[in-house]
């Protein structure tokens, strides 16, 4: 049985103004050990896909799916209690900004070991220990003076050991990155997802990262998911996906980083992804694709099967990227 | 640290001689002479009234008043009363246990009350109990605090007879000072009911002298606390899997209270301005009345040095809270 399951997610805001579908028609499965990237600009519901399972978003939300299990709980109308014996034990997150993700008046020694308290319920010692070991396997350096160390007298890239340290206290079977290096500067950002990887290879938990780096993806995640607007348009292992994109969104993406690029300009995807008022008709991405017709405009794109990578498009694309950007 | 407070301390010198300027200059400028006071219906003759400014100084110029004044404090000497002829330091220090009991006992009440109503409300955002709280907050801290002492003491002392009006203990009871604080003298005094009746009569004073802090201290944490609920990091507590009291009370309130205790240590100012209006509708043998009486007596020697005194209290307080600040926040500890 899969890991995670999800499919048809859904989540709604209620705004002032009526309400916001920030999420739209999410699907994905997850096995032990997958590496899975999702992909896609600010805005496109990446994160808020992911806090939902969490059960982090505020009220405001609604959230509706036709599936949603992990590790053979059902996600959907779960207990508060239960989901807390399940988020940050089974399944953990970290996040974007390590500076301000951690609480500024404790120690990351207390905060560490209050995730190990709680969730395994270890004595003084022990999780002095546990903790000093978690440290160590992060790649934090003098671990035992580092614990009484307070969140503003690290840097960033050492505060975000220090959440992949808590993430990862209780040994999940998922841990979900969310653009976990934006923050930090490149040869952190390295470091970084080198650590991410090793730790899922030792431990053999499913990682998922979220990002809207493609230089990202392609160092270390297996598969790919493009998210846009709140939909998932394209799915594909990491390999075919930079040789052949399915979905022109996909493609666009592709051409825009710097390493493809041919002339002296970057391309770039015109536009900005559709918020609350300016949603197309038919394809989401219509409005900012170069290949759009007028079908594209008014009728709502099929999903593709597997060998067409999902790809939510009219007009899949099916030549290899160089020709089809 | 001991850099820290000798900065602070060094501050202290113009805020105390502007103290000093206010209340030495304030209380001259109200019309009416001392001395026609003192001398009242009977009236005073030409050459008394001339023999009598020379003694008190007031022939001379004002700046040499005010330099022989400041000589004077400087040395610890704040003068003494034109009325009672006892010095001012001595009745100060006589009177305040009163003033500090009824403001320990009102901060208190306002922090006990108005720290968990605004987390409560900060939670419930929106919900009645927010509504409800946050609207009397807010007739709480408009509300002329006279009348709503006159308010109080018509229901509870005139309808009600549970309370009553004035004063800090009823005249049953007699036992000498140990302490200044009636609570504490009338246990020690072991007389059967002597610590009710003091009860009963701190009661009103408190309430009437914590409403606008209660009010302040509720908006203020509140405020706070939706502030910090929207942070990162209690989005991390949560992602931890923490139960919502843990999050709420631990990783939330902790940060909440940072400027929490800002505006208490301000609200001390508000608690002995208060306590001026407080004292004197209940008769409350204070350094509030003290002063309020001393102004209608026009005796200068009181009201400057008592305005003195309670200037330098304030001040010290906020110097305690800025200490206080560095347990609370480890950001300001180290720098």
């Amino acid at each position: 049985m899969a890991l995670l399951e999800v499919r048809n997610l859904s989540v709604e805001f209620a705004t002032t103004s009526g309400t916001f579908r920030a999420v739209d028609g999410f699907d994905l499965t997850l096995d032990k050990g997958d590496i899975t990237a999702v992909v896609g600009e600010s805005g496109s519901g990446k994160s808020v896909s992911f806090l939902a399972m969490m059960g982090l978003l505020p009220w405001t939300a609604t959230i509706t799916s036709d599936v949603m299990t992990f590790d053979g709980n059902d996600l959907r109308g779960i207990s508060p209690r239960k989901r807390r014996s399940i988020i940050g034990k089974d399944m953990s997150m970290i996040f974007q900004e390590p500076m301000t993700s951690l609480n500024p008046c404790y120690t990351v020694g207390f905060q560490i070991k209050e995730a190990l308290r709680i969730h395994l319920g270890m004595d003084r010692k022990a999780r002095h220990a546990r903790a000093i070991e978690l440290f160590e396997q992060v790649g934090i350096p003098a671990p035992e003076t580092r614990l009484s160390a307070f969140p503003h007298q690290m840097s960033g890239g050492m505060n975000q050991r220090v959440m992949i340290a808590m993430a990862i206290a209780c040994k999940p079977k998922l841990l979900i990155a969310d653009e976990p290096t934006t923050a930090l500067d490149v040869t952190i950002q390295a470091q970084i997802l080198e650590l991410l990887t090793s730790l899922q290879e030792e431990t053999g938990m499913a990682l998922v990262l979220i990002t809207h780096d493609m230089g990202v993806v392609a160092e270390t995640a297996e598969r790919v998911s493009v998210q846009y607007a709140g939909q998932k348009v394209e799915m594909q292992e990491v390999l075919p996906l930079f040789s052949t994109p399915h979905h022109p969104y996909t493609a666009a993406l592709l051409a825009a980083l710097p390493e493809r690029a041919t002339s002296k300009h970057l391309p770039t995807i015109p536009g900005v992804v559709p918020g609350q008022f300016d949603r197309p008709k038919g394809c989401l991405f219509s409005p900012r694709c170069a290949k759009a017709d007028e079908r594209c405009r008014t009728l709502k794109p099929p999903v593709e099967g597997p060998e067409l990578g999902f790809a939510r498009c009219h007009y899949p694309l099916n030549v290899p990227a160089e020709e089809s950007a | 640290m001991l850099n820290f407070l000798l900065s602070r301390l060094l501050t202290f010198v113009p805020t105390f001689i502007g103290v000093t300027l206010i209340s030495f200059s304030f209380i001259r400028l109200l019309p009416g002479d001392p001395i026609i006071v003192m001398a009242g219906e009977r009236g005073v003759s030409a050459e008394r009234y001339a023999e009598l400014q020379q003694q008190f100084g007031f022939d001379q110029p004002i700046y040499l008043q005010y330099w022989d004044y400041m000589l004077g404090v400087l040395q610890g000497d704040l003068g003494q009363s034109f009325v009672t002829k006892r010095p001012v330091v001595d009745e100060f220090f006589a009177l305040f246990p009163a003033t500090l009991e009824l403001s320990i006992c009102a901060i208190t009440l306002a922090v006990l009350l108005g720290i968990p109503a605004g987390v409560v409300a900060a939670i419930n955002r929106g919900k009645l109990f927010d509504r409800v709280l946050m609207s009397s907050a807010l007739v709480g801290y408009s509300m002329p605090i006279f009348w709503w002492a006159l308010l109080l003491i018509i229901v509870f002392s005139g309808w009600l007879g549970w309370t009553p009006v004035s004063g800090r203990i009823s005249l049953l009871y007699y036992f000498d000072d140990v302490t200044g604080f009636m609570l504490i003298d009338s246990l020690l005094s072991g007389e059967k009911g002597a610590f009710g009746s003091a009860v009963s009569h701190l009661v009103l004073p408190t309430i009437v002298l914590a409403t606008i802090p209660l009010a302040v201290i509720a908006r203020q944490t509140r405020s706070a606390m939706l502030e910090v609920l929207s942070e990162d990091y209690i989005r991390t507590a949560r992602a931890k899997g923490l139960p919502p009291s843990r999050v709420t009370y631990v990783h939330a309130l902790r940060n909440a209270l940072i400027p929490v205790i800002t505006v208490i240590g301000l609200l001390v100012g508000t608690l002995l301005a208060g306590a001026l209006l407080t004292e004197t509708i209940f008769s409350w043998p204070g350094i509030g009345k003290w002063i309020i009486d001393s102004i209608f007596r026009r005796d200068y020697p009181v009201v400057q040095g008592g305005l003195l005194m309670i200037a330098v209290m304030v001040m010290v307080v906020n110097l305690t809270v800025d200490v206080l600040y560095g347990v609370i926040n480890p950001k300001v500890r180290k720098s």
